[in-house]
Formats: C-alpha cells, sequence, structure tokens
C-alpha cells in the first residue's frame, strides 16, 4: 500500500496530518507532553502476507467442503473419501504379495523366504496391535493368557491348528465355529465334596511328584479317574480336542501351586479368545500364524 | 480503497458506526459455529443396528465418566489409514448419536477405546481392571480394583427417564424394566428373552464370575465391550458413509 493511501486511512478527519521532521512519517494526532506518536505504516512484506492469507481463504472455501449445505467443494474433498482412497492405494501396493499369501498354504510360506519374511514382518505389526495385549510383546503369556512360544499348546501347535484358533477363538461369544469346552465347577455345583476335591488336588501335584499328603493323593486317583480322566486323560497328559492341558508337566496356565489347582477343581475355569476372522483380513491372520510360529513353539503338521 | 470517510480514524471516533460494524463481525463468527448445527441431521449416517445402551451399560458409562476415563482415552477413530489400521473403521456420527455426554475425548495417554469392544474377553477386562500390570507390564494406567464393588443401581429407572428427555429413544417399557433388564444381562443363568425383545443383539455377561453379585466391575465391562460393535460394516457401503 502507498505511503499515501497508509496516511489517508489513519490520518485523524478534518486535520492536515502532523508530519515528523525526522523520520518524514505522520503522527496519529496523540500528544503527550510535547511527545507525539508516529504512525509508521506496517511493514511491506507483513502486509502482502496478511493479504495473501485472506485471498488463500477465499480460495481455500471454494476448493474444500468449508461451507455448510454447499455441497463438497470444488475438489470433491471429503477426509473420509481420501482415508478410503489412502487405505485402497496402500492395499493395491501389498495386493501381490497378500494374494500369494491367502493362496500359500502356512507351510508352503515357511518354505519361501521371500513369503517368509514378508509374513514374519507384517505379523509382528499386527501381533504387537492385536495380540500382545493378553499373550505379552513378545509372546511370552501372562497368567490366564497362554505362552505361545513354549512346547505346550491347549488346542493344537500345528500351524493349522494356530490358524484356526486365531479365526475362530476360544470360547468367542460371536463365532458359531469357535473351540470350546467347559471345565465343570466340580464343588460349586456339587459335583465333588470339599474333601474330595482336596485329594484330587493332591493327586493332581503328585503327577508332577509335588503331592503334599500321600494319602490323599492315593485316595484323589479313584477321583481323577472317575471325574477328570476323560478329559485330562487317565496320567493328566490332557486332550487337545478338548483344550484340556497336560497336568503332568510344569507348564501351569493359572498357576501350578494346590490353591490355585483347588479353586479351579471348585469354581472351573474357562479362557475365553476373540474370534479374528471379522476383523483381520485372511492375509493379516496368515501372517499372524507364520510370526507365532517364527516365535519358536508351533509343531509339524504331522503332530 | 474504501474511500476517506470509512477508514481507521473516522470509524474508531464514531460510536454508532464502531457498534454496528463490531456487531456484525461477532455475527459471522458466531454464525461460522451456529450455522453447521442446522445441517447436523445431514451428517448422522443411516446405519442400522445403532440402539440406546442396556440399563447395564449405561450404568457401566456412568462410571467411565465418574471415573474419567476420557480424560486419558479418546472414543473417536479418525479417518485416516493408520488410525483403520490399528483400531478398525472410522467412527461414525450414528455410533454417538445416543451419547450424553459424548466421551469423545481429545487426548490419547492411553489408546482410543470406539472400538475396543470385543477385542479382549471379559476376564481380560477384569484383570486389567484390577491391575493393569497384571496383563502389560509396561502400562502406566492406574488400578481400578476398588471397582469390585456392588453397583448402585436403585436409580437407574430414572436415569434412563432422564436420558429420554435428551432424545434417547427409550419406551416407556424399557424404563419401567430397567431394573429387572438389568440384572437379566449381568445373571447369565436366568432367562432373558424379555431383556433380549428390548436390546437385541446385547449380550448376558457376568466378568467377574461372581454370581452373587452385580459389581461397578460388572457394569463398566458390559459398557467397554459393546463399545464399537452395534454397526455391522459388512453391511455398510463407503458411499453410504460419505458424509454431503
Amino acid at each position: 500500500m502507498p505511503d499515501a493511501m497508509h496516511d489517508a486511512l489513519h490520518a485523524a478527519p478534518h486535520a492536515t496530518p502532523h508530519r515528523d521532521e525526522h523520520t518524514g512519517t505522520t503522527t496519529t494526532g496523540h500528544e503527550w507532553d510535547g511527545i507525539r506518536e508516529l504512525n509508521t505504516p506496517l511493514p511491506r512484506w507483513w502486509l502482502y502476507t496478511f493479504y495473501a492469507c485472506i485471498a488463500f481463504a477465499a480460495l481455500w472455501v471454494v476448493l474444500y467442503p468449508a461451507l455448510p449445505f454447499t455441497g463438497t467443494g470444488l475438489l470433491g474433498y471429503t477426509a473420509r473419501g481420501a482415508a478410503d482412497a489412502d487405505r485402497a492405494a496402500q492395499a493395491t501396493a501389498a495386493e501381490p504379495m497378500l494374494a500369494r499369501l491367502r493362496a500359500a498354504s502356512p507351510d508352503e510360506i515357511l518354505a519361501d523366504a521371500d513369503l517368509r519374511g514378508y509374513a514374519v514382518a507384517g505379523g509382528r505389526v499386527a501381533f504387537a496391535n492385536t495380540c500382545a495385549g493378553c499373550h505379552g510383546a513378545g509372546g511370552q503369556g501372562n497368567p490366564g493368557f497362554p505362552n505361545l512360544a513354549d512346547d505346550e499348546w491347549l488346542w493344537g501347535g500345528s500351524l493349522a491348528a494356530v490358524e484356526r484358533t486365531i479365526r475362530h477363538g476360544i470360547r468367542a461369544p460371536d463365532d458359531e465355529e469357535t473351540r470350546t469346552s467347559m471345565m465343570p465347577r466340580f464343588v460349586a455345583d456339587g459335583l465333588l465334596t470339599s474333601a474330595q476335591a482336596n485329594d484330587v488336588a493332591e493327586h493332581v501335584l503328585s503327577l508332577t511328584d509335588r503331592a503334599t499328603d500321600k494319602a490323599a493323593a492315593g485316595r484323589g486317583a479313584a477321583v481323577f479317574a472317575e471325574n477328570c480322566a476323560s478329559c485330562h486323560g487317565e496320567r493328566g497328559e490332557g486332550n487337545r480336542e478338548m483344550g484340556a492341558p497336560r497336568l503332568s508337566d510344569q507348564v501351569w496356565l493359572y498357576g501350578g501351586d494346590k490353591a490355585t489347582i483347588l479353586r479351579i477343581v471348585s469354581y472351573g475355569r474357562g479362557g475365553a479368545m476373540p474370534a479374528w476372522e471379522r476383523r483381520l483380513d485372511p492375509a493379516t491372520i496368515r501372517m499372524l500364524t507364520v510370526y507365532v510360529q517364527s516365535l519358536g513353539g508351533t509343531e509339524p503338521a504331522a503332530q | 480503497m474504501f474511500g476517506i470517510k470509512f477508514n481507521h480514524g473516522h470509524i474508531e471516533r464514531n460510536l454508532i458506526l464502531l457498534g454496528v460494524l463490531t456487531l456484525i463481525t461477532v455475527s459471522i463468527g458466531g454464525l461460522v459455529q451456529v450455522i453447521p448445527l442446522f445441517a447436523v441431521e445431514s451428517t448422522i449416517e443411516r446405519v442400522g443396528g445403532i440402539r440406546p445402551y442396556t440399563p447395564l451399560e449405561q450404568a457401566g458409562r456412568d462410571i467411565y465418566v465418574r471415573e474419567g476415563c476420557y480424560t486419558c482415552h479418546s472414543q473417536m477413530v479418525r479417518p485416516f489409514r493408520d488410525e483403520r489400521e490399528r483400531y478398525g473403521h472410522y467412527s461414525l456420527a450414528a455410533e454417538s448419536m445416543f451419547d450424553h455426554p459424548f466421551q469423545w475425548g481429545s487426548k490419547r495417554t492411553g489408546p482410543d477405546l470406539a472400538r475396543v469392544g470385543g477385542r479382549y474377553s471379559d476376564d481380560w477386562h477384569v484383570l486389567h481392571l484390577r491391575n493393569p500390570r497384571h496383563v502389560v507390564p509396561e502400562s502406566i494406567m492406574p488400578a481400578y480394583a476398588f471397582l469390585d464393588r456392588p453397583l448402585n443401581y436403585g436409580d437407574i429407572g430414572q436415569r434412563l427417564a432422564t436420558l429420554r428427555m435428551a432424545g434417547v429413544p427409550y419406551t416407556d417399557e424399557m424404563v419401567a424394566n430397567a431394573r429387572a433388564d438389568l440384572e437379566a444381562q449381568a445373571r447369565p443363568a436366568e432367562d432373558a428373552s424379555a431383556f433380549a425383545a428390548r436390546y437385541g443383539r446385547a449380550r448376558q455377561m457376568d466378568p467377574d464370575g461372581d454370581a452373587k453379585a452385580i459389581t461397578e466391575m460388572d457394569a463398566l465391562v458390559a459398557y467397554l465391550q459393546m463399545l464399537g460393535t452395534l454397526v455391522d460394516f459388512s453391511e455398510v457401503t463407503p458411499e453410504r458413509l460419505r458424509q454431503q
């Protein structure tokens, strides 16, 4: 803006603007004991940037959806459309690998170094977001949530079994093909007396040579054979068809002390895992399966 | 530019002109905030599955508000690819149409919870609320073990009636049976056909496994487990979600 126009805009009306003799700039007309206030114009660079901002805002309002009842603006932009497009572009870029993952069986993926590397990398990210909350950041498990890095498997440790567990979950409320079984509440529902529960807990301890009361453990053997062996096996070897844990080793999901065993015999247990089939796409589930294998615990398909 | 009369010096010396121009300027600012509200009907997507909270979920929601969960957890998945990858489908306006007050939040010290429902088991939520470090060692969330106390739900009917005044479509039947519905949902062993008739797919659950008592824990977990699960996105086309 030319100085003359600036002067005209800021000068007091009906008065000849006073001009400061040292700077040549007009003053505002305010005066305190002979001291006058300079009416220094704004720096040009600032002023023109300001005008450019106003012009930019006007352009923005036309191009983008800024005014109500006027649609999406000339560019047709919506935040949701942009997010969908971003996602579609990423899906297209990843599609060649994802299609190969979907087509290959987990064993074929393991045999192919390229696919395996891709699946483990993708599975690691998905595991951190989806599984780590319960199974721990390294798959090491938490009390009540199984360790995925060891050799103990409740429902089977082959790649196919692991994949099925991820897809349909365990006791998942919203999946009809979910893995399910129920440990009875033996004492709470009156199937065993407290004394019998104590005996059978001693018997379970005796399977790993930890019985504290040999006589009770002996009495518990009959109770075990009658009530527990059909799922957990005659010698407590477990049964993966029913997700019944092996009781004859030192791996315990909830704890292997007597109090914990007694509590489970009395009140039952039944951990749940969500079914991921409807939340994750098939390729991600396959990548997770291969990633779990890479943690070190899965078994060959033959088993 | 505007003529010599329409300048700073002139406006600032003319009280009425200054007042009128100030009023116009402030009105523009106000209208920018108010006018979009006239279009609010067109921003709520017409999707199936949205229902009012069940009495148990509403009681849990009241605990969520009471404990200030929103100060660390948002309930708003924004339409970005990264958020969609992590949390699931972006939030819809329809999904919080019955929220009074809404819990969108503005800060994520913890993760977004808009789609937390069904991501974990009921057991996990109970263990995690009692002591988050039990399942997530690096968590800095406070422990809420005190939620294992009995839930106070004597006034649940009045709470639903109050929400109805704010526009939530609770029927007279829902308000009258609020107490019974709350108890039916929290006791899986009980017959829940009347409850199911009113609230559809809502799940019966007893997260803490204590069949005798209905606790605050039960209510809060019931609320968390339904968050973001009402809309079946396999039936929703992207075109229907494009807001005009």
